[in-house]
């Protein structure tokens, strides 16, 4: 049930061992596995299906696309349809917008996390369950309650239109998961340590600093990967509070193209796969880190 | 654990040296959740445009949400929202979850378990703007997949999907799921991965056939896990509202208008704020009271285990 058990542990190994002590076509199967192997192999391929359409149709031609429809390979090798709609919609300037409120979001989300955490889990604060219980409601609340006043609160003091006050929002809106997680984990933090470096005389900040932090990186590392993938995927409240060309995300680029900028099937098919190929690499890169981070997430 | 819990708490006044550290938490906190819920809440009794001040008219916008259909209709596309990414992906993922973990895993390699899992899995992390552009693309009139059924000599059956209010929610429940599956299956995975495959393989000795093991082994075994996801799952669905604004923009006719979609249009393009408010507010009462049964019920079944 603790979030560190399953961020300090490695998936184990143990179920493949059973693998080599298992005679092959046991039981008769014979060929019956490989028929569950390729209905499976089967179901994963049509699961890609879509983001392989967007692949070859962003580099056919029209002309192609008209002649041969949507699912035939391409016969011809044409990029303009994504240059089109990268400088259409300034898809280089979304891009930057995107990384540079999810590094920041997930930098400043996770030290507000640890901030928080280390007071409620190794400093034990008075009433700690009720705010770790606040915190989980606020979780719970639909951003969709929140929206509205935020777009208001944000107009008044100037901060609408701009990408920092999204990076506030999200700060604080992912922070609240950080703290419940890293709060869990501190809870079980070896005391002994601590008490060490406090008699060695380390302050409060210092211990957070040379104690806490290096033991801890590795899961800030997982939460900071996804505050950075989760913030990159948000969509409502960027929409409302992102208007302007010039500080949009991919996101709200994307959300709002609903012919906009897209004349035909194959720009579409191209908008697609540039909305694709960033998650796609960012996946490929941290693919373990994620499917970590999936677990640490659902154990609460 | 316990000897970090069973501390003497006569180190309350140590502990309130801490309490700094809390400090920029709770700004955000209050700045960002705490405020704006409250004023949400406060605006839902006001009829208000958004400018100027607002008006207090009681419980009239209450009154008046529940005499309208478009509402109702509103969380009976709720209802279906659960089902495409509670239900459905939960069930398939622990189907396949299951399939992948003791049949596949152990019959060809971890490695083809776990490329299969990162194929159901990768939809879930695409932007679901993307998702939106792609799929609005593949079901459009002239998309994909009725080219695929024309080819196909389907003619009958190639339709607007998206643009037909007898297939609009169906479709867009359909790219739910292709969206959620993944999420379950790699929580299901993992929380297999810390059952003892002693037991499975006394299972295999005895004979059990495949679907027994499933049923007696896998589901018990993953309670906490088929707990986690639908609750997650369950409050995801409730306020779902980008794959809507993609896809159908609620439309048509309000054939897929779920209770964020309808608020936001509130808000943003009819003005009446004051309404709007009204609806986010049943929606996070819906949201909180479901999560906090969710909660009791977890509360009693790992004390009745004990």
């Amino acid at each position: 049930m603790s979030a560190d058990a399953t961020i300090a542990a490695q998936p184990t190994k143990r179920a493949r061992a059973r693998s080599s002590n298992e005679p092959d076509g046991r039981h008769g199967e014979g060929f019956g596995r490989y028929w569950v192997l390729a209905l499976l192999v089967v179901a994963a391929l049509l699961t890609l299906f879509p983001f392989f359409l967007a692949a070859i149709n962003a580099i056919k031609t029209p002309t192609d696309y008209g002649a041969n429809g949507p699912v035939a390979l391409p016969r011809s090798f044409d990029l303009s349809a994504l240059f089109a709609f990268w400088t259409g919609v300034e898809f280089g300037r979304k891009l930057w917008n995107s990384v540079l409120i999810s590094g920041c979001v997930a930098f400043f989300g996770v030290a507000l996390s640890l901030l928080n955490a280390y007071a409620l889990g190794i400093g034990k604060v008075k009433g700690r369950n009720l705010i770790l219980i606040v915190l989980m409601l606020g979780i719970m609340v639909p951003q969709e309650s929140l929206v509205y006043p935020i777009y208001y609160l944000a107009k008044s003091v100037g901060l609408y239109d701009t990408r920092l006050s999204v990076i506030i929002v999200f700060t604080v809106l992912q922070s609240a998961f950080g703290t419940y997680m890293l709060s869990a984990v501190l809870t079980q933090f070896p005391r002994e340590i601590i008490d060490a470096a406090e008699i060695d005389g380390a302050s409060r900040l210092q211990v957070l600093w040379h104690v806490v932090i290096p033991v801890l990186r590795p899961t800030l590392t997982v939460l900071g990967t996804f505050f950075f993938i989760w913030t990159w995927n948000e969509f409502l409240l960027p929409l409302v509070l992102l208007i302007s060309n010039d500080n949009q995300n991919v996101s709200v680029a994307m959300g709002t193209l609903h012919g906009q900028h897209v004349s035909d099937p194959t720009t579409t098919a191209a908008a697609a796969l540039l909305g694709i190929v960033p998650t796609v690499i960012f996946f490929l890169v941290f693919q373990r880190t994620l499917m970590r981070g999936v677990t640490v997430g659902a154990v609460k | 654990m316990a000897s970090t819990v069973d501390r003497p708490s006569g180190r309350a006044g140590l502990n309130l040296g801490y309490l700094p550290y809390l400090l920029p938490g709770a700004i955000g906190f209050f700045v960002v959740v705490l405020i704006p819920f409250l004023m949400n809440i406060a605006v839902s009794f006001t009829r208000w445009k958004g400018i100027g001040v607002p008006k207090f008219i009681g419980l009239e916008n209450y009154l008046k949400l529940f005499q309208d259909k478009t509402f109702w209709a509103a969380f009976e596309h709720s209802v279906a929202c659960v089902i495409a990414m509670a239900l459905i992906p939960t069930a398939l993922g622990l189907f396949l979850g299951a399939v992948l973990f003791d049949y596949i895993g152990p019959r060809f390699g971890p490695r083809a378990s776990s490329g299969l899992r990162a194929a159901f899995y990768l939809p879930q992390i695409l932007p679901v703007a993307v998702a939106g552009v792609l799929w609005g693309w593949i079901l459009s009139p002239i998309g994909v997949l009725n080219t695929i059924l024309d080819g196909l000599g389907l003619h009958a059956l190639s339709q607007n999907w998206l643009g037909d209010p007898a297939t609009a929610l169906l479709a867009v429940m359909f790219v739910m799921v292709w969206l959620q599956l993944g999420y379950a299956l790699v929580v299901f995975m993992a929380g297999l991965a810390r059952v003892d495959p002693a037991l499975y393989e006394a299972a295999e000795l005895d004979g059990a056939p495949w679907l027994s093991r499933f049923r007696h082994i896998t589901i018990p075994m993953l309670k906490p896990e088929i707990f986690v996801v639908g609750l997650t799952t369950t409050i995801a669905a409730l306020k779902v509202f980008a794959p809507v604004y993609v896809l159908t923009s609620g439309g048509p006719d309000n054939a897929t208008t779920v209770p964020s979609y309808f608020a936001y249009y509130h808000f943003f393009t009819t003005n009446r704020v004051g309404y709007g408010a009204a609806i986010t507010t049943v929606q996070t009462l819906i949201t909180i009271v479901l999560g906090l049964v969710f909660l009791r019920v977890q509360r009693k079944q790992t004390e009745g285990a004990n």
